[in-house]
């Protein structure tokens, strides 16, 4: 998919996406010629469609999950799913170290985590971990939990 | 007012949903390359028994085969198989994947019955208004997690246990780049007959390779004189086997009791395998 602005004979650029949980997913393309911004909105019916293909409009930008589409599209029952806990540093990390490096995780943010079902809780805490961690944000909070739901495309969580 | 097209705009596209497809396929064939055969049970029809013979067979086989053996309900609207093999989550997740279910005699197995609460049908998130329009899309996205997301690991062989319909051998039998062929089930009826053999003509037709024909529910056994006596008219296994020649591998008489052995099936198989 690719958006052209005519007036520039311009391919646009993806800017951004958002999913503001009503069902419905928007994606911003904008012009790098004249800075023309434009949004393509997309109706529940057709959100759900290119969802159920299991793609990312604007590609994606983290490693998939495990069963991350079955976790995320389906109504499955609570405690259906077990996290490994972590596994012990064997090797030169210490486990000081591990913790170090992973954000963490504001009480508010929290809970609004345990608001997530328990089905993707597990799946859901990883995305937003690894969001984080990757941009080295130190501390995951509401907001750093909607950039993420807003760039990720996840819907719902 | 003209403007370029797609393939006359050369800049990437960032989405390349194309690409994310074909990582999704990528992902499929990397799991399933530790499984040495992958084998689809089918039927046009429902009712024939077809999990049954899958639980049944995976038994046999799992006594016949030392690299383990595992089953993969495609049925994900009914899914029957992990009871049947005494199959129970929770599924345990791991950064690589998640752990199936073992059931007896060590058969892994990954189903719908795992994720979805008791007595509950299978159910998406959003909007169920049109639902219909995606669901066919929902239910390929979660078979192929089955194959691809699920630690099968080292394997003899996988079966797959596909809904009733025509169509599903050859939809998921495009996804599995190692798929060995599919074994048919059918009961002796005529409306059996029929129905199966639109199925096997599908599979055939989709460049799958057909292994075999079973006939279940061929007859009961007389507890009182022990004499067997049949439960349909026809003679669908035999009539399937001719109209596509390949071999009927076995008839298995119905089984009140719901007993799981079938060892004569498992040398059957291991034959049209071989």
């Amino acid at each position: 998919m690719k958006f052209l602005c005519i007036t520039c004979d311009e391919a646009m650029v993806f800017s951004e996406r958002q999913e503001p949980g009503d069902g419905t997913f928007a994606a911003g393309f904008t012009c790098p010629k004249c800075g023309h911004a434009i949004a393509l909105l997309a109706n529940p019916m057709e959100t759900q469609l290119v969802g159920a293909l299991g793609v990312k409009i604007g590609g994606r930008e983290l490693d998939q999950a495990p069963m991350e589409f079955v976790r995320s599209k389906m109504l499955g029952q609570d405690g259906a799913f077990a996290e490994e806990p972590p596994s012990t540093d064997s090797g030169q990390r210490t486990a000081d170290s591990a913790l170090a490096a992973k954000p963490r995780w504001s009480p508010e943010a929290t809970a609004r985590l345990d608001r997530v079902p328990n089905f993707v809780r597990g799946m859901v805490k990883k995305i937003y971990t690894e969001y984080a961690a990757e941009r080295r944000i130190a501390e995951i909070t509401p907001e750093v939990m909607d950039r993420a739901r807003s760039e990720l495309g996840l819907e719902g969580m | 007012m003209s403007f370029r097209t797609y393939f006359d705009v050369p800049d990437a596209d960032r989405s390349g949903l194309g690409n994310q497809i074909a990582e999704q396929r990528r992902r499929v064939a990397q799991r399933l390359a530790s499984v040495r055969r992958v084998v689809l049970v089918m039927s046009g029809k429902g009712g024939v028994g077809k999990s049954f013979l899958t639980a049944a067979l995976a038994r046999a086989m799992a006594g016949r085969m030392r690299g383990g053996v595992g089953v993969l309900d495609a049925d994900l609207r009914s899914p029957t198989v992990a009871r049947l093999l005494g199959a129970n989550g929770p599924l345990t997740v791991t950064d690589d994947g998640v752990q199936p279910a073992v059931g007896v005699d060590g058969i892994k197995v990954m189903s719908t019955e795992f994720l979805l609460g008791e007595g509950r049908p299978l159910e998406w998130r959003g909007p169920a208004q049109e639902r219909f329009v995606s669901r066919g899309s929902l239910e390929v996205g979660t078979l192929r997690e089955f194959l691809s997301d699920v630690l099968w690991g080292e394997l003899d062989m996988l079966f797959i246990d596909l809904p009733p319909g025509a169509d599903g051998a050859v939809e998921l039998g495009g996804l599995i780049p190692n798929l060995t062929g599919a074994l048919a089930v059918t009961i002796p009826s005529e409306e059996s007959r029929a129905s199966v053999s639109r199925t096997m003509r599908a599979a055939r037709e989709g460049g799958i390779r057909l292994l075999g024909v079973i006939e279940n529910m061929s007859g009961y056994r007389c507890d009182g004189c022990d004499t067997a006596r049949p439960l349909f008219s026809g003679n669908a296994g035999a009539e399937l086997a001719g109209e596509f020649r390949v071999d009927l591998l076995g008839r298995v008489p119905f089984s009140p009791s719901g007993d799981l052995g079938a060892p004569n099936l498992g040398d059957a198989v291991l034959k049209a395998l071989a």
